[in-house]
């Protein structure tokens, strides 16, 4: 394991599952995930960004192990099979999920939630255990005192906190993020945001956030990648993504973020609904809802990335044949 | 108390389901005569009076202290049964629902042969094999209703295991034991314990229907289901023979129905309203 080796390499990985047709005969495969490369550095926050639907999600269970890999592969931290050893893989990558109200085990204390992972890999000592659970509620920012109460007692941003201090509490080096605001009250969505970012830079996790909204993770990601119906469209530095997107899906989706400070660049709003992802469109799968389709894009197949700076580069016939248009 | 009285099935139910249960722990204070021993044909079928509450059988016994020991073998018998059902349909119906694929196939089908036969045709069939006595009674009954736990359990656990705790936990690293028994158990133990709690009703009259064929409990014990038995030939002379120990029967598996019922609507609220 070398300082460069990245806490989580996808090569190619696919998710597909096989699902049974409305009328009953025969089935089909559903392309969750299709063909997606991805690597996150140590400590770094790479934002994953798309509509409903596009598989982001289905990624992020397969990256936790909780979905069968259909091919490609996933390497944390250099390791790509992991057996029987559920433990190691745990302290290797954590989830926190999208809804604060069904994360949680009713049933137990927050002590007991925090405490029982604990336990599981190896801290015996009771009184250690209860040290590292008030440590952990307090890097959350919340009192000590909520190991003896139950989930129903707090509020969702108060269980989103919860979950996060879960999460971190076996000290992974990668924390999976999958929708964590979008549950909340707007007003509580930032301080989330925040905390995410502090306990970041503190701790030197990596994070794979993952958000239908453009929005929420342009202020945390160090990288961003943008997905639609199974592939990555477009993935690099956030300030490029943000100030030079090259994909007309990506355009669409920054003009959707409602900012009265943001000039208006004259982009297309987002229009129609994301095909299914049963039977995507065939070239490229954005060019029906694309405003700038031409011929390539319905018959020059599914477009190869094309590299525009060191660390930027986007999926589209516009930026290889776009030019001698 | 006012809140036990918004729930009539509750309070009743409790009510002679805690009766059941003091007169069974409180026999030999409450009960008047030796139940087996104080036998004396001079006062063979004896009516209800002052020294005998209810009456005397054939053989010159009380039946009041008969009856009053018998709530210790139906309870016990009831609840032991009720016990190995539970553990039994839970088990497999947990295990069922979490892992899916082919034992979950073949736990259902083993369910669909338990429920096809009637369970008493079952207990039958087992109690031809093993004989007559307690233990084998409570090998035969506990081991042929533990269909609608199973049913349940896995139902409920194909709803739950999908959900984020659940997920969240095979994530931490536990193992499907900790995960069926910690995380997934005690959140569908509400419906299971109105389940089990029909369940000793239904366990009491498969342990009368069998002692009353015979081959359940062996006279001189008194269990309510011999005692009925027993009392077939003389109903027309000794109504009260027949009479009491049957109101025992129609009275427990009625209390601990209705308190099944009365813990459904406290656990389901929604429920409550379709009813």
């Amino acid at each position: 394991m070398t300082e460069a080796e990245p806490v989580l390499r996808l090569q190619d990985l696919k998710v597909h599952y096989p699902v049974r047709l409305g009328h009953g005969f025969g089935k089909s495969m559903l392309r969750a995930v299709d063909g997606v490369s991805l690597d996150i550095g140590r400590g770094e926050c790479l934002g994953l960004v798309g509509e409903s639907g596009c598989g982001k999600s289905s990624l992020a269970q397969a990256v936790m192990g909780l979905v069968p890999v259909s091919s490609g592969r996933i390497a944390l931290n250099g390791r790509e099979d992991w057996g029987a050893d559920r433990l190691a893989r745990a302290r290797m990558v954590q989830m926190v999920f999208q809804d604060p109200f069904s994360s949680l085990n009713p049933r137990q204390s927050i002590g007991q939630s925090l405490g029982g992972p604990l336990k599981l890999h190896g801290v015996t000592n009771r009184s250690e255990r209860e040290d590292r659970v008030a440590t952990m509620l307090r890097k959350v920012g919340l009192n000590p005192d909520a190991a003896g109460r139950h989930p129903h007692e707090f509020s969702g941003g108060q269980r989103q906190r919860i979950a996060i201090a879960r999460a971190l509490i076996v000290e992974p080096q990668l924390v999976v993020c999958d929708e964590p605001v979008s549950a909340l009250d707007v007003s509580i969505r930032a301080q989330i945001i925040n905390l995410l970012l502090e306990l970041k830079d503190e701790l030197g996790v990596a994070l794979l956030m993952i958000s239908h909204d453009l929005g929420v993770v342009e202020h945390m990601s160090d990288r961003i990648a943008v997905m639609y119906l199974g592939r990555i469209v477009e993935e690099g530095d956030w300030r490029k993504i943000f100030t030079a997107p090259a994909h007309p899906y990506t355009r669409t989706l920054i003009a959707s973020i409602p900012d009265p400070a943001r000039p208006d660049a004259g982009w297309e709003r987002l229009r129609g609904e994301a095909p299914s992802a049963l039977a995507p469109p065939a070239g490229c799968a954005f060019h029906p809802r694309c405003a700038q389709a031409f011929g390539a894009c319905r018959a020059g197949g599914v477009p190869e990335f094309t590299g525009l700076a060191d660390d930027h580069r986007a999926r589209c016939h516009l930026l290889t044949e776009g030019a001698s248009r | 108390m006012l809140k036990l009285l918004a729930r009539p099935n509750l309070a009743t139910g409790g009510a002679i389901v805690l009766i059941a249960i003091l007169v069974a722990v409180f026999a030999p204070l409450i009960a008047p005569h030796d139940p087996i021993t104080d036998a004396n044909l001079m006062f063979a079928e004896t009516a209800p009076d002052a020294d005998f509450l209810m009456g005397t059988d054939e053989q010159g016994r009380d039946i009041f202290s008969r009856i009053v020991y018998g709530a210790r073998i139906a309870l016990t018998i009831g609840l032991l049964v009720e016990l190995m059902n539970t553990i039994i349909g839970v088990a497999l119906g947990v295990s069922a629902g979490y892992f899916g694929g082919w034992w979950d196939e073949f736990v259902q089908g083993l369910t669909n042969v338990m429920l096809a036969v009637p369970t008493i045709v079952f207990a039958l069939a087992l109690m031809a094999v093993l004989g007559p006595g307690i233990l084998s009674l409570l090998i035969a009954l506990g081991m042929t209703d533990w269909a609608y736990s199973c049913r349940i359990s896995r139902a409920q656990v194909l709803t739950m295991k999908s959900r984020p705790f659940v997920q969240a936990a095979r994530t931490m690293g536990y193992g499907p034991v900790h995960i069926m028994a910690r995380e997934l158990l005690p959140n569908i133990a509400g419906p299971l314990v109105v389940v089990a709690t029909m369940g000793i009703g239904s366990a009491i009259m498969a342990e009368a229907s069998l002692s009353f064929l015979g081959l359940g409990v062996v006279p001189p014990a008194p269990s309510w289901g011999s005692m009925l038995a027993r009392a077939r030939e003389q109903l027309i002379v000794a109504p009260w023979v027949a009479v009491f120990p049957g109101l025992a029967i129609f009275f427990t598996v009625l209390g601990f129905n209705l308190l099944g019922d009365g813990l459904r609507d406290l656990l389901d609220p929604q429920g409550r309203s379709k009813r």
